[in-house]
């Protein structure tokens, strides 16, 4: 029996224990903000934090997930909105928006590690996940003044 | 062609607006084409509830003022289902922070709901107006029929009918009731608003769904769920045409989750949308499903395309280039012109198949039961789906009930509905619903992809430097291919695209294509024949310039030439317009050009070694578009695209941030393809699979600012979506023969070696 916990509720687990978290969130929790893309950690659209830090829930098992504690993009915000979220909406950001709850786990990851990334910064973290649509720019721009904001 | 009811007492819309809302229905086809609906019976199975049953209603106005607009195409990124009911709700005056937008189901009353072409605002702009209109003047007639005031004296004001004489004002939910009991006014008594009275169009207003998807919430194809469904993966034929022999039909069984092991027929040629056969495994959730399919050992007999390897194909297409082929366009005589014995120019190109890998794979959830179907599928086209459907699992079309999520990326892809048809077949076998999902290896693998293309260019230049004839070939598999087994030949639409409606000022101009088999799908993509023709085009023109001597952009404006509307027979089909009302203009194409140039600083910028800047100028979707990209190429040969500037005349346009962010868009699409993307086969099977091998661009390899000059204009609305991908990589190599001296004449960029 698997045992962790997601977005501060604590869950068991008793299926395949090679399962990744992804297929986890998505088809039994129904938490469907996690998106698959790639299923080889090449995309970063099924990005979450396992104990604040951002990963691959794609490449995660179930195993690996034991005993941590997962936060995905349904419960980023404590209330209302993340200050990411909101710079996100400010840009206009989300063309499709398949890609954005990644982008946003990873954006909220890097901030919460650096409150002032440079372009250097950014594109270094980011550039792990792949937007098809290619809002990379506002993206960038959103991250910069959601650094603001939380400075 | 739309024509307006007043159905508010026919109980359309229950369960979403209160008895005695205000309901019109807006019916977009003749009267002819209209059939009987069953709309009762599509309203049973679970979640359909909330959703819209009636086909034909565009707009509906309920008791506490809130109006429903009909989103009827699909929303995969290029915000139509906002842009359209924007377009109402301005003419209707209504307070857009009181609208909702419920999205369509397919039906063909609805007119086209093929979210692709980029048409989605030029088809429907006038009767989106007419329709806002139409409710606004009812809403006006019954605040003045209640007051005994004269309907002239009314105005209206936000989503309030105002009388200033009397101090009067009404909210739209106040007035609903007595408008709902009105005749539809004639259309020749609207007043349609003048543009400066517009609130919304040409503002623009974020899509609908921004912060649903911020936040995770927001109902994509891929998030369907149904009680009691099955998962399925299915494993398709390596092979275009391949067919099953053997599997293991056990091994998946002991897989925990895994319920179903399900062979699908293969296709009989033509492919079109029917499924590509193969073996399926059905299980309780995604992974199992994925995990089932490894054990399947099938083997195969691949058929005769087991022989397509892109190495000699390529080298075959090359010699058809070289061929005369079939003429498409012919002015003057090039022939006597080349026999003249001055400078000549020639140049092939080539550019390779590519994938449209929308991040959303390919997905679709249907459930069969008692002789319906209900499908939810990320799809461009639900009315496709229902034809398709109906054809494989012998239903009649209309009981075919397709619900439209979000769509995570189409590009194309999504217009083709064979997946959503894999999931039916399989809802049929199993007696419960099942949700198909695509991996990432099936999505770029078994991908309808953009054609493969070579060119054969050849210019003669006379004295001036300019060309005096001007002979260009395409040879391509054609679309065609899908719907039409051994089609080999371009028609006029895909010529059309970009090669025989070219616009330069040619005294002798012949314009052919050769034939091509295809061996794997053949499907359109994101601005579709337009790459590969802009790509030749515009690097030939501007392999002339340097020829010439010239400043690129010059050189590029003499050969657009005088300021004139083509003649009509050159530019047809003109992307199914009507040529009158969008016409060929070279002077918006020629002012385009004139504002990247001058907004990217060229000739004026002081450029350090290493660096150059590229333009290129296209219409595609009755859109005009100039791009000038400033790039450096390292010494190891590492492309940097500093900078982008593409100047638009698109027309009206309903949404400008739209606009800016379909651009920006396709800047990054274009840099993929340009740099690196690129499909190959090998004895027929698809060489890349993923992400890792099929490349696309990220952050760090995009252009680092892009910045869209859109023009003003007041001519009719144009295209958005793609317009802005195919004069980007010609673009982009001109930069670098500016920055290097070496001329890039095949896609991707990265096959040519270009450190120093
Ligand atoms: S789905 Fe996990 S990285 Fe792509
Ligand atoms: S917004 Fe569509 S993939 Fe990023």
């Amino acid at each position: 029996m698997i045992r962790l916990k997601v977005n501060g509720a604590d869950r068991t687990y008793d299926g395949d224990p090679d399962m990744p978290l992804l297929w986890y969130l998505r088809d039994e929790l129904g938490l469907t903000g996690t998106k698959y893309g790639c299923g080889m950690g090449l995309c970063g659209a099924c990005t979450v934090h396992v104990n604040g830090k951002a990963v691959r829930s794609c490449s995660t098992s179930m195993s690996t997930a034991s005993g941590k504690n997962v936060t995905t993009i349904e419960a980023i915000a404590t209330r209302g909105l993340h200050p990411v979220q909101s710079a996100w909406i400010e840009t206009n950001v989300p063309q499709c928006g398949y890609c954005q709850s990644g982008q946003i786990m990873q954006a909220v990851a890097l901030l919460n590690g650096n409150k002032k990334p440079t372009d250097g910064d950014i594109d270094e973290i980011m550039s792990g996940n792949i937007c098809r649509c290619g809002t990379y720019q506002r993206i960038r721009a959103a991250i910069k003044a959601a650094a603001k904001e939380t400075a | 062609m739309s024509m307006i009811e007043n159905v508010s007492r026919r109980g359309f819309l229950k369960g979403v607006v209160s008895t005695g809302a205000f309901v019109l229905s807006v019916k977009v086809l003749p009267q002819a084409a209209w059939g009987a609906v069953d709309t009762e019976s599509t309203g049973t199975s679970q979640a359909f509830n909330r959703a819209v049953l009636h086909p034909d209603l565009f707009l509906a106005v309920d008791t506490d003022g809130t109006a429903y607009i009909i989103a009827h195409r699909s929303e995969m990124g290029t915000t139509s289902r906002t842009s359209l009911p924007l377009i109402v709700a301005d003419e209707l005056d209504a307070d857009w922070k009181r609208v909702k937008i419920e999205q369509a189901i397919g039906d063909e009353r609805y007119g086209s709901q093929d979210t692709d072409g980029s048409h989605s605002v030029r088809e429907f702009f006038e009767s989106m107006r007419v329709a806002g209109a139409t409710g606004r003047l009812m809403l006006v007639r019954a605040a003045a029929q209640q007051w005994g005031v004269p309907e002239s004296e009314c105005s209206t004001d936000l989503h309030a009918v105002v009388h200033n004489k009397s101090n009067r004002r009404a909210d739209y939910g106040q007035l609903v009731t007595g408008a709902s009991k009105l005749a539809v006014p004639k259309k020749e008594e609207l007043q349609l608003k003048q543009p400066s009275q517009w609130r919304y169009i040409g503002k623009g207003m974020p899509s609908y769904d921004i912060a649903a998807i911020c936040t995770g919430k927001a109902e994509y194809g891929m998030d369907t769920k149904l009680e009691g469904m099955l998962y399925a993966s299915i494993e398709h034929p390596p092979v275009l045409g391949g067919k099953v022999k053997s599997y293991d039909d056990k091994a998946p069984l002991q897989v925990r989750g895994v319920r179903h092991v399900i062979p699908i027929d293969p296709f009989t040629p033509p492919h079109e949308y029917q499924p590509l056969g193969g073996v399926a495994v059905l299980a309780d959730n995604t992974w199992a499903a994925f995990q089932g399919r490894k054990k399947l050992n099938v083997s195969w007999d691949n058929g005769p395309n087991a022989s397509y390897t892109s190495d000699e194909y390529r080298k075959q297409l090359q010699q058809t280039a070289r061929q005369p082929g079939k003429v498409a366009r012919e002015i003057g005589n090039v022939d006597t012109e080349f026999g003249k014995g001055g400078k000549v120019v020639e140049a092939e190109y080539y550019a390779p198949h590519l994938s449209h890998a929308p991040m959303e794979p390919p997905v679709a959830l249907a459930d069969y039961r008692d002789g319906q179907v209900f499908v939810w599928a990320s799809t461009q086209n639900p009315q496709q789906v229902q034809t398709s459907i109906s054809k494989a699992v012998g239903v009649p079309k209309e009981k075919v009930i397709c619900r439209v999520p979000l769509l995570g990326g189409g590009f194309g892809r999504k217009s083709k509905p064979d997946y959503a048809v894999e999931a039916a077949v399989l809802s049929k076998k199993t007696g419960r619903p099942v949700k198909v999902v695509w991996k990432r290896e099936d999505d770029i693998q078994f991908d309808y992809f953009h054609s493969v293309a070579a060119m054969y260019m050849k210019a003669a230049l006379g004295e001036n430097g300019r060309p005096t004839a001007w002979l260009q070939r395409s040879v391509f598999p054609p679309i065609a291919s899908t719907f039409v087994a051994g089609a080999t030949y371009g028609g006029p639409g895909d010529l059309g695209q970009g090669f025989s409606d070219i616009p330069f000022d040619l005294p002798n101009l012949r314009v052919e294509n050769g034939p091509a088999q295809n061996h794997v799908r053949i499907g359109w993509f994101r601005s579709v024949a337009n790459i590969y023709h802009a790509f030749g085009v515009q690097s030939f023109a501007n392999e002339l310039a340097h020829a010439a001597n010239q400043d690129s952009v010059e050189y590029l404006l003499a050969l657009i030439g005088p300021d004139r509307v083509l003649p009509k027979e050159r530019a047809m089909p003109n992307y199914g317009a009507a040529y009158e009302k969008y016409p060929f203009d070279t002077a918006r194409l020629r002012r385009v050009t004139e504002i990247a140039a001058e907004k990217a600083g060229w000739g004026k910028r002081k450029l350090g070694k290493g660096y150059g800047m590229g333009i290129a100028a296209h219409r595609s979707f009755l859109t005009y578009v100039a791009t000038v990209v400033a790039a450096e190429v390292t010494s190891d040969g590492d492309v940097r695209i500093h900078e982008v500037n593409t100047a638009v005349d698109a027309g009206t346009v309903v949404n400008p941030d739209t606009l800016r962010s379909q651009f920006e868009g396709a800047a990054v699409f274009g840099t993929s393809l340009a740099m690196f993307s690129e499909i190959t086969a090998k004895d027929g099977v698809i060489e890349q699979t993923n992400f890792h091998q099929y490349l696309v661009s990220r952050m760090n390899q995009a252009p680092r600012r892009t910045n869209i000059h859109i023009v003003e204009s007041s001519a009719p609305p144009a295209g958005v979506g793609e317009p802005g991908v195919p004069p980007f990589a010609p673009a982009l190599c001109n930069a670098i023969f500016a920055a290097t001296g070496k001329r890039i004449r095949e896609l991707p960029i990265s096959k040519t070696n270009l450190s120093a």
